[in-house]
This record gives structure tokens, C-alpha cells and sequence, in this order.
């Protein structure tokens, strides 16, 4: 906030020192994961600035499951996912922000269905169509339910709306056709909320549980989550060093990812106008 | 354009999106209603219809009650305060200080890390004894508690969890918001003397309806669907006291494989969700949208 | 004379042509519930690949599923799907669910000879006791476990206790555990006596108060339950005793993935939990430790635990003969023993004990026979038709008493409400 009075003197430090708190707070938890990773299993739980470093926990980590195999099924599953949803929502959004087609308003209030009636609570008989169209056990399975996003074609709708209608005349007048001017017009204005939108529907489906874990049973299908919890459910009781091993290398690629685009992250989100 | 293409090419831009909405969200919510009418097919017994017994069971469940009730606990303990969280720490960011890039960070990571993953660190967390809350509330000569395993601090305990999960991932969007209000508005207040919490109170949390309004639809959905953090920390326990309703759908439907309860209870959960979408529709729009 | 060379001739071809018929191209999946990766399904790919060595014509395909509750779920899915794996390790107490479902054969309707019966004659007793039901025989036991008492002999010198004597009652147990419990100035433990986890799935040690207390949860058809008997309501009191009147045990529920790293950090002094925990104990207690059998009320007692071998019934009679050789052979008694010594699970049969490799491991490692040796007191697990629905109420139960909701009379009384009305249809 852009308060009136420039603020100096003890309340400003104050502020400050507030917000460091809250910040080492929140972060707590990942400083405990890398801790814990990188020392021998008996500091899992003390903390001795002599404890000596060690890679131990991500080699046992590693070879204790197939997270290769969990990492490629989930890089298969999210690239799946957002190419579905970018390409349908696109298609979906166009239509609803430049045809006034037959039924478009009601059509639209169902599609916003999906914002409240999320495929999560629906789990039940989602399964039973996997079960029908037997594909249990896949990766199209885990992400069906998702591909069409009411969020991302709302997200479109709404952006795709304030392009001037100038432009896409301008351009049909060039003899473009209707996905032409999509592709050439639309789209590349839209860029910043495609960028918004793609980085919360990887982090969303990276992270994603509950689903997959009732739809997958073989490695050759579980994403990371599921696989990690399978390895770190065992009968013989919680390691934590290797499950924060296990925790920092599968989330390892969206925190990176996270820190490289930080910044866009933030002004797509602004740009995005999504409020 | 002749007015009749103009209805072909809309639904065929439509279609996709229209056929896989219908597959996986409006058809599966009509055919919950259907199945939670009929009886779970066993092996020599298949399903026959069962009029409301599914939810003359349910009604008799004392765990479902228990779920749902819980469900609201939770609701209320997560949205109001990661809300106000969220608004605290965007507000924190917003402006220039000594380490604004890793505060931000700090107050987002939470988002991008997986929930299952995260809840086993909790897990130590609230160990007794040696867990790190422990280890805090020892230094300063609190007595040891069974943090998840007495039922007066379990769901509390979940609470926070999320809260902690939640918190970071509507900053970004009151973060978005508040960088959108003009800096004149905040010079103009300055010049008139007026003070901060005015300002706030009168000028930035009115900007900021939409987006508050954003963020509570999802907080409120949020309060609904998730149960990663269940599954791993607590299953439910002690005694139900953690169930929430999707746990417990998630529990008949796949542990106990009782397909047509299952449904029943997920009526509930789209009944309530349903409601909250109406709700949301008739009050709160109008709030909304007089600036 | 030769007529007889020709009977015999025939005979042999008849065999041959038998075992080219068994030999062409029988493949078996085998489900195996462990996650993938790690060190035991390496074994198990190398007993496959021996057992193809010795049985050519046979394929055994592993196929690592997850958890116990994820291979279910599979099998289940595949069964009803049609396509089941041909053999699977599944939980001993999943048996009623699985012949409910109508999924598995009985395995002594497919390994009928003189020598099966035998085979099936060889395990230990009290591992049939959840293989069994109306008078046959439906999973092979495999990878089985009970519950044990480990307790920190540092922890027994401290307090004054013969460090090499483990309680063997309960009074003792208690008895030395309100010795081995320390208090800070306010009166907050620092130590516990001992720890006795109640997350997730509590029933199963709860099963052994109620076993040393000389009374049982449940009938042999699986489709009665006794939770409200005096002697179960007995039971669950002293273990909340434990924790609410005596204040030797932390109070509430104590989870279980975490009690064997409060035992390795000394704050408790004795843990009731799985033998399978054998290994992971020995690699990291840093300290002197004990395993003893569970403490003795009017009885000693401990429930078993673990998975059995169950063949389903949607394969061909040739698989499922495929599969019992791969089943006999893979419980051999050295095989058995090896795979005890390997896993730390309980070698299945006696004679497994008496192998040369199992006495030199035992030799250098007592500790490995304590739970072969409580198994002469044994019980089945707590096993009923809709077992997890069984269980869910009695784990709701008991976490109700042990949290103080409820009275223990009260929290048993209301599991076996529950647990009748479930259960009330499948007594026909």
C-alpha cells in the first residue's frame, strides 16, 4: 500500500521487522527441508551447527524409488494438460467474446459451472467413467477432467473482450479467416495471460493428489505426488531426511522455475487482470 | 458473416471445450444424483434402486455429521484468516524494504510446494516432544502437547496448515491489485492529511473488492476440496475429529468402495456448493460492483 | 513286458506332452505390493529369475503395485475388469473381502496332491489362522509379522533396571515403565515409559491387550464381532491407563510413523510395534536395545500381521497350477529363511528356522527369533466381511477412549453397534 504519509522512525522498522518474522515463519518449513536433506538422518530432528553435510539422503532417495520414471509421467502430464486447456480454452473464449451465437449466455452461466463444481469433488463418478472408457490407470486419465478450464476460458473471455474489434476487422478485411485472425490477432495480445494462466495450471497439476492417486496404480502412470507418497507411506515409520530429499527433487523444478520468473509471475498476474 | 455461420462457427470454436465440460462436470453431477438412488453392486447382487436409503444411512451417520460439521470449522478458521494474511502480507510487499524480492518469495513458496509433501514436514513439525513446535514452546516452559493426536487441537493444527498454504497464493493476487491503484490517489489523501488506516479503510479495501471477492470464492472452494494435507497427517483421526467431507467421500468411495454412499454424500457437497454459488451470485455481485 | 515299456513310454510322453503344454508360454503376473525401486524388489526379481531358471516354460511377471491398500484397489479393479494378475501378496486380512468379491480360488482346490497337502501342513499354525475359513484354504502366508516389545537398555540402566530383562506382565510393564518416565521440575514428562501407537490403524495393536487378556474380536467365519465383551472393555482400559491414569505413555493418539524415531531419540523408553521395524531399528538406534515378546496379562499374545500368497480365479487352470509351483517354491524352507533373513519379516514354516543359514543369522542376532518364538501365542488379525468398514469402527472406538471422549465401555459398546450392523447381512 501506497499510504499518504512516508513512514520512517521506529514504526517503519517495526513494520519491517514484522514482516521478516512472518516471512521466516512461512518459510520455515522449506529451511527445514534443506536442512534435513543435506544432514545425516540422526539431525532429522536436532539442529547442531556441526552437523556435517551429506548428498546420502537424495542417493537414497533416488534409488529407493523410480522418480525418473514419476518425473517423466508428470512433465507428460501437465505439458498434456495446458496444451488442452490452452488450445480449448482459446477456441471456447474466442467464441464467447466475438460470436453472438445461439444460446451464448446460458451456455456461458454452465460453463461457470466449473468454477464452483471443480473435478475434485467429483471424484466418484469421474472414476466410474475411467472405469467405462478404460483408461483407469493412464495418464489421459489423471487429466481429462481438467482440460476443459471454465477458469482459462473466463481468463480468455474476458481479456480476448477488450482487444478492439478494429483490429480483427482490419485484419479480415486482409482476407484472414476466423481462426487467422485468432491465431495473428488475438492470441500473441493475449500473451501475458497465457503466461499467468500456464504457470499456475503447471503449479496446480504438478502439485495436484487427490485425483491421481485414486485413478493410478503402476509407476507407469503415477506423477510425482502419488509416488511420493506411496514411498513415503511405509510401515516402518517416517525417515524425514529422505523424505525431505525426496520433497526438494520433486519440487525442486517449479521452485526454480518459480525464483527465474518471479517477477513476470507477479506482473502477468497484474497484467492479467485477474481480480 | 451470414447470421446463420455466425451460430455454426460459434458452437464449433465451442465444441471441444463444450463436449469435455459436459463429460466430465454436468454429466458426472447428474449421474451422482442418480447413483446415490441405488444400492452399490456386489458380486451376485447388482445394483437396484433404493429410492432414499442412501440417505436415511447418511442421515443416520454419525461420521458424516461429524465430517460436515468439521468441514465448517475448518471453513471458518481458514478463510477469514488467510485472507487477512494474504491482504497483510501484499500490503508488507507492496512497498520498498530492505529485502522485498526474498520476503515475497518467502510468503509464495508455500504455493508451489506439493501438499502431501509439505504435510510430512508439518508432521514433524507437531511431533511431541523433539518437533520443532515443541522445541519452541519447551524454551519458553510451556508443557508438552500432543499437538495431532488430542482432539481439541487436530483440526486446529490442519487449520494452520492450510492457512500457511493458502496464504501466499492470494497475496499474489491483492499484490496485483494494490500495484494496479494509482499513486496519485495516495498523494491526493496525503496533501488532504489524511491518515493511514484512513486511507486504507476509505480508499484501497473498496478498490480492492474484486479482488477480495476473487480470493473468498476460492478460499471458500478451497475450504471444500482440500484434504491432501488429511490424508497424510491425520487420516481423519483421532476419532474423526479431522474428517472432512471430502475426506470421508474419498474414504467410502475408495477404501470401503461404496460407490452409490459415496454419491450420496457427494450430493451433500455439491448441494452446499451449489448454495454458495447462488449466494454468492445474488449478494455479494451487488456489493461488488457499485465503484 | 511290452506292453508295460509301451504304458510306460506313454506315460512319459503323456508327462512330456503335459509339461510342453504347461511350458508353452504360461506366464504369470504377480502383483507384489511394495513401492518400486529399493532393495526388495531387486529380491524379488531375483527369485523370478531363478524360479524361470529351474521351471523353464514358466514366466513369473512381477509387477510392483505400492502399498498393501493400492494392490487391492488394483487387483480388485483388474478382477472386475477381467483381466487379474494371475497371483498376488495381498494383505491376510483382505481374504474375506477378496472371496466376497469372488476373485480367488481356493488354493487347496488347485494344489490337491498328497505332497500340497503336506506343503500346506508345514507353515506355522498361527499364520493359518488367517488363511483359513470354512474349512479352506485360501492364501498362502508370505511376508508375515507380529507385534513386538523393543525397549533401550541405556534408558533400563539409568532407571535401576536389570537392562537385560524385559517386563513380561503387565504389571511389570507398568511397573517399570513409571520408573522409566521422567519429569522435569513442573511435572512435564522429558521420557516415557513406554509408547504403544494408536494412528491409523490402532485395532492391530490393540488386538494384542485384548489377546493377552484371553479374549478374541472376532469369530472364525468373520462375520461376528465381540468389542463389547467385558474382558475387550477391560483391555482397552488398561491401555488407556497407560496413558491417562498412570501418565507413563503420552496421552492422545500417538502416531505411528513417528514412534520408532522417538524411541531413537530417547524419549521413549519401550515401544510396542511391527517386526518389520527390526532392520530399520538396528540401523539406527544409536544405543543398546532389546525385542521381546509382548508382555503376558492372563496370557501371552500378539496378533499377526502381513500378506499372504492368493491365486485368482479369472486365470486359466494352467496358470493357476503355474502360479501354486511358483508359490511352493518360492516358500521353501530356504527360500523362506532367506527372505526372512533379508526383509526382516517372520520366516513362514519351522523348518525355515532350522535351515543353516537362519541359525547363523540367529546365532549373531537373537532378536530376529523373539517373534517366531511369540508366535505359539498368536492370534489372526482382526479380519471380517467389509473389513474396512469393520475396522473403521473400532479404530474410531478406540481412538474415542484413548483421546477421552469416551469411556472405554462406552467406545466399544457404540464400535460394536456399528460393527453388528454392517456385519448383520452377511450372517446367512
Amino acid at each position: 500500500m501506497n499510504g499518504p504519509q512516508e513512514r520512517h522512525g521506529p514504526a517503519c522498522a517495526l513494520e519491517t521487522g514484522g514482516a521478516w518474522l512472518l516471512a521466516l515463519l512461512w518459510i520455515s518449513p522449506l529451511a527445514y527441508a534443506l536442512w534435513t536433506a543435506f544432514h545425516p538422518a540422526e539431525f532429522s530432528v536436532r539442529f547442531a551447527l556441526d552437523a556435517p553435510l551429506t548428498l546420502q539422503n537424495f542417493a537414497n532417495a533416488w534409488n529407493a524409488a523410480p522418480f525418473a520414471r514419476y518425473f517423466v509421467n508428470t512433465v507428460a502430464l501437465v505439458t498434456m494438460v495446458l496444451a488442452a486447456q490452452l488450445v480449448i480454452g482459446t477456441l471456447a473464449a474466442y467464441a464467447f467474446a466475438r460470436y453472438a451465437f445461439f444460446g451464448r449466455e446460458v451456455v456461458f452461466v454452465l460453463v461457470l459451472v466449473q468454477l464452483m463444481i471443480m473435478p475434485d469433488v467429483l471424484i466418484v463418478e469421474n472414476y466410474r467413467t475411467m472405469s467405462a472408457l478404460g483408461i483407469l490407470d493412464s495418464i489421459p486419465a489423471i487429466g481429462l477432467p481438467y482440460m476443459a478450464s471454465a477458469f482459462g476460458i473466463f481468463l480468455l473471455r474476458q481479456t480476448f473482450k477488450t482487444i478492439p474489434r478494429e483490429l480483427d476487422e482490419a485484419a479480415r478485411v486482409e482476407g484472414a479467416g476466423a481462426l487467422q485472425v485468432l491465431w495473428k490477432v488475438y492470441v500473441p495480445l493475449a500473451r501475458p495471460v497465457y503466461v499467468a494462466y500456464g504457470l499456475v495450471s503447471v503449479s496446480y497439476h504438478w502439485n495436484n493428489f487427490l485425483w491421481p492417486i485414486i485413478v493410478t496404480n503402476t509407476v507407469g502412470s503415477r506423477p510425482l505426488t502419488v509416488g511420493l507418497q506411496v514411498f513415503s507411506s511405509t510401515d516402518q515409520g517416517i525417515d524425514w531426511s529422505i523424505i525431505t530429499a525426496a520433497t526438494l527433487m520433486t519440487s525442486a523444478p517449479l521452485l526454480v522455475a518459480f525464483l527465474l520468473f518471479q517477477r513476470q509471475f507477479v506482473q502477468s498476474f497484474m497484467r492479467a487482470g485477474i481480480r | 458473416m451470414s447470421r446463420f455461420s455466425v451460430h455454426i462457427h460459434g458452437w464449433l470454436l465451442l465444441l471441444p471445450a463444450a463436449v469435455l465440460l459436459v463429460a466430465f462436470t454436468h454429466f458426472p453431477a447428474a449421474a451422482t444424483l442418480y447413483h446415490s438412488f441405488f444400492s452399490t453392486p456386489k458380486p451376485g447382487r447388482s445394483a437396484v434402486y433404493v429410492g432414499l436409503d442412501n440417505y436415511r444411512a447418511m442421515f443416520d451417520d454419525p461420521v458424516f455429521w461429524q465430517s460436515l460439521a468439521n468441514n465448517v470449522w475448518f471453513a471458518l478458521g481458514t478463510i477469514p484468516a488467510s485472507i487477512g494474511l494474504a491482504l497483510l502480507m501484499a500490503v508488507l510487499v507492496n512497498r520498498k524494504l530492505a529485502g522485498r524480492g526474498f520476503l515475497r518469495l518467502a510468503y509464495f513458496t508455500p504455493t508451489i510446494l506439493p501438499m502431501i509433501a509439505v504435510a510430512n514436514i508439518w508432521l514433524f513439525f507437531y511431533t511431541p516432544q523433539y518437533g520443532l513446535l515443541e522445541q519452541l514452546t519447551g524454551l519458553l516452559g510451556l508443557p508438552s502437547h500432543n499437538w495431532l493426536g488430542s482432539r481439541d487441537t487436530a483440526l486446529a493444527c490442519v487449520i494452520v496448515v492450510t492457512i500457511w498454504k493458502e496464504a501466499g497464493f492470494f497475496m499474489i493476487f491483492y499484490l496485483a491489485a494494490l500495484q494496479g491503484i494509482a499513486p496519485s490517489l495516495a498523494e491526493a489523501a496525503a496533501i488532504e492529511g489524511a491518515s493511514r488506516w484512513y486511507f486504507f479503510r476509505r480508499v484501497t479495501w473498496p478498490l480492492l473488492a474484486p479482488t477480495t471477492l476473487f480470493v473468498l470464492v476460492n478460499a471458500v472452494i478451497n475450504s471444500f476440496r482440500l484434504v491432501d494435507h488429511i490424508i497424510v497427517m491425520t487420516r481423519g483421526g483421532p476419532d474423526n475429529v479431522t474428517s472432512l467431507l471430502l475426506f470421508y467421500i474419498y474414504e467410502v468411495g475408495f477404501k470401503f468402495w461404496d460407490l452409490a454412499y459415496a454419491a450420496a454424500l457427494t450430493m451433500v457437497l455439491l448441494a452446499i456448493l451449489a448454495a454458495l454459488a447462488i449466494g454468492q451470485f445474488v449478494f455479494l455481485e451487488r456489493r461488488v460492483h457499485y465503484q | 513286458m511290452l506292453l508295460r515299456r509301451i504304458a510306460q513310454g506313454c506315460a512319459a510322453l503323456a508327462a512330456a506332452g503335459a509339461m510342453a503344454a504347461a511350458t508353452a508360454q504360461t506366464e504369470i503376473s504377480f502383483y507384489y505390493p511394495v513401492a518400486v525401486g529399493g532393495p526388495i524388489t531387486k529380491i524379488i526379481d531375483g527369485l523370478a529369475a531363478d524360479f524361470e531358471k529351474e521351471n523353464p516354460g514358466i514366466k513369473v511377471k512381477p509387477i510392483y503395485a505400492g502399498t498393501y491398500q493400492e494392490t487391492i484397489v488394483k487387483a480388485l479393479t483388474a478382477h472386475k475388469a477381467g483381466d487379474p494378475p494371475v497371483t498376488s501378496v495381498l494383505l491376510s486380512t483382505d481374504m474375506f473381502t477378496l472371496i466376497d468379491e469372488d476373485a480367488i480360488v481356493p488354493i487347496d482346490s488347485v494344489a490337491s496332491a498328497a505332497e500340497d497337502k503336506a506343503w500346506l501342513k508345514s507353515f506355522f499354525p498361527a499364520f493359518m489362522l488367517n488363511s483359513q475359513t470354512g474349512g479352506k484354504t485360501w492364501g498362502v502366508p508370505f511376508q508375515r509379522s507380529t507385534v513386538v516389545l523393543y525397549w533401550n537398555k541405556e534408558l533400563f540402566k539409568e532407571a535401576g533396571l536389570d537392562p537385560n530383562k524385559p517386563p513380561a506382565t503387565w504389571n511389570e510393564m507398568l511397573a517399570y515403565a513409571q520408573k522409566l518416565t521422567k519429569r522435569d521440575a513442573s511435572g512435564n514428562a522429558t521420557q516415557w515409559g513406554i509408547q504403544v501407537p494408536s494412528s491409523g490403524f490402532p485395532y492391530w495393536l490393540f488386538q494384542g491387550f485384548t489377546t493377552q487378556n484371553g479374549v478374541e474380536l472376532m469369530n472364525a467365519a468373520g462375520d461376528t464381532t465381540y468389542f463389547d465383551k467385558p474382558e475387550v472393555i477391560e483391555a482397552l482400559q488398561f491401555w488407556v491407563d497407560l496413558g491417562r491414569k498412570h501418565r507413563v505413555m503420552p496421552q492422545g493418539v500417538v502416531e505411528w510413523g513417528t514412534t520408532p524415531r522417538d524411541f531413537f531419540e530417547r524419549k521413549i523408553a519401550m515401544m510396542w510395534t511391527t517386526t518389520g521395524n527390526l532392520t530399520n531399528v538396528k540401523n539406527n538406534a544409536k544405543f543398546d536395545f532389546g525385542v521381546a515378546m509382548l508382555p503376558a496379562g492372563k496370557r501371552r499374545g500378539s496378533p499377526t500381521g502381513g500378506g499372504n500368497f492368493y491365486v485368482f480365479k479369472k486365470s486359466s487352470p494352467a496358470q493357476q497350477q503355474a502360479a501354486v509351483r511358483f508359490i511352493r517354491w518360492i516358500t521353501s524352507p530356504e527360500r523362506a529363511a532367506q527372505w526372512g533373513i533379508d526383509t526382516g519379516y517372520v520366516a513362514v514354516r519351522p523348518d525355515a528356522w532350522e535351515t543353516p543359514a537362519m541359525k547363523k543369522y540367529v546365532a549373531g542376532f537373537p532378536a530376529a527369533a523373539v517373534a517366531r518364538d511369540q508366535l505359539q501365542y498368536a492370534v489372526a488379525e482382526l479380519s471380517t466381511h467389509e473389513n474396512q468398514r469393520v475396522t473403521k469402527a473400532l479404530n474410531d472406538g478406540l481412538q474415542a477412549a484413548l483421546t477421552g471422549a469416551k469411556t472405554p465401555a462406552q467406545a466399544m459398546q457404540d464400535a460394536q453397534r456399528e460393527a453388528e450392523r454392517i456385519l448383520k447381512p452377511y450372517r446367512r
